[in-house]
Parts: structure tokens; C-alpha cells; sequence
């Protein structure tokens, strides 16, 4: 090896049931440097991670450690901290009833001569440890009393005293604001400082500008390649990253057609729910894909829950379809063939110990009634005509959704509702916290369904997407329709409309 | 810089604990304020709750243990009766004492073994397992035998003198009004009951096996990524809560001289309530063995005044108890509510 190479993985290959998750990769790590590990979303980075890490069993491929002859194969956590190989994990991996010092060495304490712990000797070398790493704790206090970023830098202090030549940082700031972000950095760079190999997971580009020195680009298993960071900007990562999907963004194009004559499929007037959102007139023709703009808290949502009924209407009267309907809870709206994607998927939308299957059929089920239940095979070829319709990636029907990605989850959902087969369906925010080559696929997806007739309304917060799906566009300010915006879409049109106008 | 830095400030917990010993001092002295003149002031009012009170100390500081893991043993009340039935039937079978002491601490920690096992190991619900632990013993104290065992100076002399011995105290007696001086004594029982209570404080406190109950109980998972081994520890605490229980179920005989079925029921639940009103979470990962002491103290403060008023029903200890329960647990998740808003 290489003298200044602390861990080299080569031709690492291994196989999910049904999915090859990883495929021939390799990683390189040299001393003292910090190495961005890139790729989006089911890239197999955790994958890679858990291979060094010894929770995976990979089926090809060999490591190498610094200092150790012959290839590797870690088993547990255990083995891999013992070649030196420490991990700490975007949930901090603590006890937090226990004290900083306790927390660091638990497990390897100190003994005295009566073989009591020695809590004089531990707690002064932690406080040692701890104002060597510039972290200033009291190290007698519990962890919990302690912010995220503490307590991330404590499970690092704790990696880094088990002398590990190889730290693994799997996005240990996505809970982190951007001050403690920095303090994270600076601890990070005084490791590399004393020859650790740091190897830094993260999805904000900007960290791994601010602290990178190489990247390792991943792409749907395989390697793509590693780069010096001087040689790879922003836009030539991403490329990286997402190898054709960039262009697939690009040649999403609505029609432009003209919808005055089409008819009418969800006709609100003076609609309105107390304290969340002010009364508000909302025309949708059938085909049509409405987008609505504003900022969080806008009324955004609220608007679509008045619609739907999950926040019953106290004034104003609803058409669907030319006839005037009472909407008290969703179910009313399912049956009227309203569907909505909630935007809070984890805590109303995803059931984790359920199938695939399971999950897609859920609102049809619903809609149904308890009592005519859909036949194990009805259910078999309705969810596989969904998977195959949005393209989940999932090794089976019967898969747990919690197995499956963020993005593929969601994908799920919105099959859950195309399932239901409603003519107005109403999307909050379907592309948040998944990947652009999903997120193209979803936007796909609906101009395809307004193609074929079917009426959206689309809530999101990237004013791009929605530019290039939507027909017109309603603009939510302080939970009041202030505007729409139809022909001449743009950009600036629209910030100008959320902003209010005036500046 | 951290808020925490600037001030010292007092864990929760130990302010919890505070508040455990406060009340048993509070109720104490309400005790004496109100029986004074029927004898609640005498040392040996208070000597007389650890001698009632002795086995229930043990069972506790076991309890105290598995609940700090965040489990639960409801199999300790069953297990005793067990204990006392073996004692008084193999000595009135011709057994001497000692070997038949050493034969019910080897069936605890062989019973925890097993219990513990299934917990750690196989992972089943601790309450489940200790369920059916509890109806295991239940059922064979039954098969053992079904009447009640009287153990009586015939039948063992050397059980006899011991749970009839005194040790006498040389300080605390008062002289009664017949002018003669009563020396305060406690018997054999609280001696060994206040020595589990000792060792098991060091346990938790200074041992690598104590923490990493705490440890197991903070975050199983953590734990485990930490390198420490959370079945093993899981198995261990369960070994340790049931033979803590057979060395109460030695103490609770000494006290009662007699195996029964139905001895000792509903006592899991004066252990697991000890263990809460001394500030020991069922969630696990936070207690000690002091606060469950004194929260064994507190039951027993209760039962002895209304035992002392001589007027109020029995069941009152238990509707106080109920009462006591519910504000700690208030007092809890309020405690829990401030460290949540702080770190916010």
C-alpha cells in the first residue's frame, strides 16, 4: 500500500434480495484528509458505510487497513473498532442518562485496585480529552443536559480516543444549525490535523466544499469516480451524481394549453377554515395542474385541507363536477374522487410495518368500507400494476415499506392514491427530501396524469418544479389567496407575487 | 459556552431523590405529631418498619436493578412464597437450616438464570416472562403443599433463634411507664437487609456491571454500539433480582415462620412502587437504590400509622400508596417536561 493510505476498499460487490446494491465500487482514504463520500439517495453509499463497518456482509471485494497484513472482514461494530474503524451515526449512538464521562468510556472504564471503577481517573482524563478537542463540557454533567451538536461531538470524541485511524461521519449534521455545523468543522479539521482519515457522508454540497479535500462520487451502486475537490465544482458533481437525470429534468415540458372552455372539475367559493386560512374563490378544470406558491405557513396546505375536509370548511360552498357536494371529513371528499398526499408522510401518510402491498391499497380499502373486502389477488394485481406504473423500486410486493428509500415511500403514497383512481388529486409537497431523478419521475408523472384528463393541485415549495408542471398558479400569502398567475410563467413573476407585489 | 457550564447545577434525579426523603421525613413526623402519646416517637417505632419491612428491602433493590435495565420482574412475590414453603417444609422434613438456605439462593439464581435468559436472549417482554414465572412459583408452592407450614422451634431450632434473636442497639431506648428501660433491638433480618442494600449501591455505583445497567437502560442500542454486551448485562440483572428475592424470601419467613400459598401476594407491586416513589423510571436508566430504600420506608411509614391510629380501615395504606404514586409520577413527567423545554 501506498504509505499514506489508510483504507482501501476494492471491487466491493453485494447484493440486496432482488437489488444489487453495490457493484465493483472502490474507496481510497489517505491520512489526515477529509474525503466526501457523494450520491443521491439509494446511491449504496449506507451500503458502502455498512460494509466497513461490518453490519453488512459484503460478497465481493477486500479491504485493507494501515498497519495490518492481509485483507479485512469486520463482523460487528466491535471488529471494525478494533482494526480502528470508528463510525458515529446521524442519531447520536449515546446513553444520555449518563454522564460525558461515562459516555466516553463505558465499557473500558478505568479499574482501581478493588476493581470498582475509577471515577476520579476517568472523569479527569475525559475532561482532558474533551478541552484537547476545544469542546467545553463539564464532563460530570449527563449527556442529556447537552444540545445535538455536543453530544455528536462527544460520540466523535469517544471514536476518536478508541485510537481509530478511520472515522465514518454519516450525515452527523443534518440535525445540526449552521453554527454548530462549524463547530463540527473545526473539530473535524483539527482530527485531520493529527492523521486521522476522515470519511464525511453528507447531502449539502456546501459542507463538502467547506471541508473536503477529495470526493468519491457513487451512482446507482457503482463507482463513478474520485476527485480532487479543486477539480470537481458544484455543477460538475452533481453532473456526477446524477449522470442522465440532469438532462431528464430538462425535457420535462407541459403544454401550453388553454383551459377557459374545458369543464369544471373543483369550483370553491368563499371557502374558508377559522384561523388557518381566509375565505378564497379556486376554479380547477378538468386536465389542469394548479400549483400553489408561498411561503411555509402561507396557507398553502391549509387551503388544500379546507378542500379536502380534513380541516372541515365553516364557510363557502364547493362543486365537484358541476355539483354542488357537503364535505365534512375526507372520506366524503375521497368518495366525491378527491385524493391528497399529505406532506408530513412519516406521522400521516407511511405505515412502516406494512407491505408494499399493504400500503398501496389502503385508501381504496377505505373507500370501500370495511366490510367489502378487496381479494388477495384483486390486491396483488392492483399494487403490481401501481409499481410498475410509478416505477417503485422495491425487491418485492410483499417488502415492508420501511425497507424501501425515502423517495420510493413516497412513491408508494402516491400510488396509495392513484389506486383509488380520483379525478382531482391534490399533492403537498410529493418531492420533498427525495432525489432529482425521482423527483423528475414524480413531475413526469403528473403531467402524464393531467394528460390524461385527471386534475391537480400541486403544493410545492421549489417554485421551479411547479413552473414546469403547472398550468396556472395560485399564490398563498399570510393564508390568504392573494393572486394567480396563469400564462407567462416565471421565476421572478411568481417571488414577486409571494413577496407581495409592492417591492 | 454551555448554560450548564456557568452554574453547577443539580441533576433532576438527584433532586427526585430529595424529594423522596423530604416526604419520608414529612410523613414521619406527622407521625409522631399526631400518635406521640401511643409510642410513634419511640426509635423503636422506626426500627420496627425495617424489621416488617426487612425482605421487602431486598426484593427492591433487585427490582431497582432490572427496572433500571427497563424491565420488570412481577415474579418476585410468587418466588418468595415459594422460598418460604421450601423452608418450611424441607426443615419440618428433617433439613437443617443452612443447607436448606443454600438450596433456596441456588434455585433463585438458577430460576433467574432461566427468566433472564428469555429476556435477554430471546428477547421476549420481561413482563410476559416474569408473568409466567410468577405463576410457575404460585403454582408450585401449591404442589409443594397445600396447607400452611408453621416453622416452630421444634422443627428447627437453630430458624427459631435466629429470627427470635434481638440486637440490641446501644443507643435510642426509652424507659417505659412501669419505669422499666426498653433497649431498642432489630433482628437478624435487617442486618442482612441493609447489607444487600449497601452492596448493591456500590454495584450500580462503582462497578462496570452497575453502570452499564444504567447504560442498558439509557439506550439499548447505544449501549450495544458501544461494545457493551446488552444481553448478558439484561440476563445478569434478571439472576440478580431473583436471587435478591430468595435472600428476601429468607428475611420475609424469618418474619412470618411459616409457608403459605398465598404468602406474599401482591408484593411485586410494593416492590415496583417503592422502586417509583424512590425515583427509579420504568423506562429504566435512572434510579438508585437509596431512593427505592426510602421508598420502602415511606410504605411502610404508612402502614404503621394506620396501624398506630388502630381506628382506620387496613386498606388504607393502600389507597396513601395510590395517592403517593400518583403524585410522583406527576412530579416525573414534569421534571421530564422542564429538561425537554431547557434543551429546546
Amino acid at each position: 500500500m501506498e504509505n499514506n493510505v489508510v483504507l482501501r476498499a476494492r471491487g466491493i460487490s453485494m447484493t440486496f434480495p432482488g437489488v444489487k446494491a453495490l457493484d465493483n465500487v472502490q474507496l481510497t482514504l489517505r491520512k489526515g484528509e477529509i474525503h466526501a463520500l457523494m450520491g443521491e439517495n439509494g446511491a449504496g453509499k449506507s451500503t458502502l458505510i455498512k460494509c466497513l463497518t461490518g453490519i453488512n456482509d459484503f460478497e465481493a471485494g477486500e479491504i485493507h487497513i494501515d498497519g495490518i497484513n492481509g485483507t479485512i472482514k469486520n463482523h460487528s461494530t466491535r471488529d471494525a473498532q478494533n482494526v480502528g474503524i470508528s463510525t458515529v451515526y446521524q442519531e447520536v449512538n449515546l446513553c444520555p442518562n449518563l454522564s460525558v464521562a461515562e459516555n466516553l468510556f463505558i465499557g473500558r472504564e478505568p479499574l482501581t485496585k478493588l476493581h470498582t471503577i475509577d471515577r476520579k481517573s476517568y472523569n479527569s482524563r475525559s475532561q482532558k480529552i474533551m478541552d484537547e478537542l476545544g469542546i467545553s463540557v463539564d464532563v460530570t454533567q449527563n449527556l442529556e443536559n447537552y444540545s445535538l451538536a455536543i453530544q455528536q461531538m462527544v460520540a466523535i470524541a469517544r471514536a476518536v480516543d478508541m485510537e481509530c485511524k478511520v472515522l465514518i461521519l454519516d450525515e452527523p449534521t443534518s440535525s445540526l444549525d449552521d453554527e454548530e455545523v462549524e463547530k463540527l468543522f473545526k473539530l473535524m479539521r483539527k482530527l485531520k490535523e493529527k492523521g486521522v482519515g476522515i470519511l464525511f457522508v453528507t447531502h449539502f454540497l456546501e459542507q463538502v466544499y467547506a471541508v473536503c479535500d477529495r470526493i468519491t462520487v457513487l451512482r446507482n451502486g457503482t463507482f463513478v469516480g474520485e476527485y480532487p475537490i479543486s477539480e470537481l465544482p458544484r455543477v460538475k458533481l452533481v453532473a456526477a451524481m446524477m449522470g442522465k437525470y440532469l438532462n431528464d429534468l430538462e425535457s420535462i415540458h407541459k403544454e401550453n394549453k388553454d383551459f377557459t372552455n374545458a369543464p369544471m372539475e373543483i369550483s370553491a367559493k368563499g371557502l374558508s377554515h377559522t384561523g388557518t386560512v381566509k375565505p378564497f374563490d379556486l376554479d380547477i378544470h378538468k386536465g389542469e395542474v394548479v400549483g400553489v406558491a408561498g411561503l411555509l405557513g402561507s396557507g398553502r396546505s391549509e387551503l388544500a385541507r379546507a378542500i379536502y375536509g380534513a380541516d372541515k370548511a365553516n364557510t363557502g360552498t364547493l362543486e365537484v363536477d358541476g355539483k354542488p357536494v357537503k364535505i365534512n371529513q375526507p372520506i366524503d371528499a375521497m368518495n366525491k374522487g378527491m385524493g391528497m398526499l399529505p406532506d408530513d408522510r412519516k406521522a400521516e401518510g407511511i405505515i412502516a410495518d406494512l407491505s408494499v402491498r399493504e400500503n398501496i391499497i389502503l385508501a381504496l380499502q377505505a373507500k370501500r368500507g370495511m366490510f367489502k373486502l378487496l381479494s388477495r389477488a384483486k390486491q396483488e394485481e392492483i399494487a403490481d400494476r401501481y409499481i410498475d406504473l410509478v416505477q417503485i423500486k422495491t425487491a418485492s410486493r410483499e417488502t415492508l415499506i420501511k425497507q424501501l428509500s425515502g423517495g420510493n415511500q413516497q412513491k408508494v403514497i402516491l400510488a396509495r392514491w392513484l389506486a383509488t383512481d380520483p379525478d382531482f388529486l391534490i399533492l403537498d409537497e410529493p418531492t420533498r427530501g427525495i432525489d432529482i431523478g425521482t423527483k423528475s419521475e414524480i413531475q413526469k408523472l403528473i403531467i402524464k396524469l393531467a394528460g390524461e384528463g385527471k386534475s391537480v393541485l400541486f403544493i410545492s415549495s421549489e417554485i421551479e418544479e411547479m413552473l414546469r408542471t403547472s398550468n396556472r398558479m395560485i399564490i398563498m400569502r399570510d393564508g390568504e389567496k392573494v393572486g394567480e398567475l396563469d400564462r407567462e410563467l416565471s421565476q421572478e413573476g411568481v417571488m414577486h407575487a409571494i413577496a407581495g407585489g409592492e417591492g | 459556552m454551555d448554560k450548564a457550564k456557568t452554574k453547577k447545577q443539580y441533576n433532576s434525579n438527584t433532586i427526585l431523590l430529595f424529594i423522596t426523603i423530604a416526604l419520608f421525613i414529612v410523613l414521619y413526623a406527622g407521625g409522631c405529631v399526631a400518635y406521640g402519646s401511643k409510642g410513634f416517637t419511640h426509635f423503636q417505632t422506626f426500627l420496627n418498619i425495617l424489621i416488617t419491612n426487612a425482605g421487602l428491602i431486598c426484593v427492591t433493590c433487585g427490582m431497582t436493578c432490572v427496572m433500571l435495565t427497563g424491565g420488570i420482574d412481577i415474579s418476585v412475590g410468587a418466588l418468595i412464597a415459594m422460598d418460604c414453603m421450601l423452608l418450611a417444609v424441607g426443615m419440618k422434613n428433617g433439613m437443617g437450616a443452612v443447607p436448606m438456605i443454600i438450596i433456596i439462593l441456588l434455585i433463585g439464581a438458577v430460576f433467574g438464570i432461566f427468566q433472564g435468559f428469555l429476556v435477554g436472549y430471546l428477547e421476549i417482554q420481561p413482563f410476559i416472562v416474569s408473568m409466567a414465572g410468577m405463576f410457575f412459583c404460585r403454582g408450585m408452592t401449591a404442589v409443594i403443599c397445600t396447607d400452611q407450614v408453621s416453622i416452630t422451634q421444634e422443627i428447627s431450632p437453630t430458624f427459631y433463634a435466629w429470627a427470635n434473636a434481638k440486637i440490641v442497639l446501644p443507643f435510642g431506648g426509652y424507659t417505659n411507664n412501669k419505669g422499666k428501660y426498653m433497649a431498642p433491638y432489630v433482628r437478624p433480618a435487617v442486618i442482612v437487609a441493609l447489607l444487600v442494600l449497601v452492596v448493591i449501591f456500590i454495584l450500580l455505583r462503582y462497578t462496570k456491571f452497575g453502570r452499564s445497567l444504567y447504560a442498558v437502560g439509557g439506550s439499548e442500542q447505544s449501549a450495544a454500539m458501544m461494545g457493551l454486551n446488552v444481553k448478558m448485562i439484561k440476563m445478569k440483572a434478571y439472576m440478580l433480582s431473583s436471587f435478591l428475592c430468595s435472600i428476601g424470601g429468607i428475611c420475609y419467613c424469618l418474619n412470618t415462620m411459616a409457608g403459605s400459598v398465598s404468602q406474599a401476594t401482591g408484593l411485586e407491586m410494593d416492590a415496583i412502587s417503592s422502586a417509583v416513589i424512590g425515583g427509579t423510571l420504568l423506562t429504566g436508566g435512572v434510579g438508585n437504590v437509596i431512593g427505592s430504600f426510602f421508598g420502602v420506608l415511606i410504605n411502610g411509614t404508612i402502614s404503621s400509622i394506620v396501624k398506630t391510629n388502630g381506628k382506620l380501615a387496613s386498606s388504607w395504606p393502600n389507597i396513601l400508596t395510590a395517592m403517593l404514586l400518583f403524585i410522583f409520577i406527576v412530579i416525573q413527567s414534569i421534571f421530564a417536561a422542564i429538561r425537554e423545554r431547557k434543551k429546546a
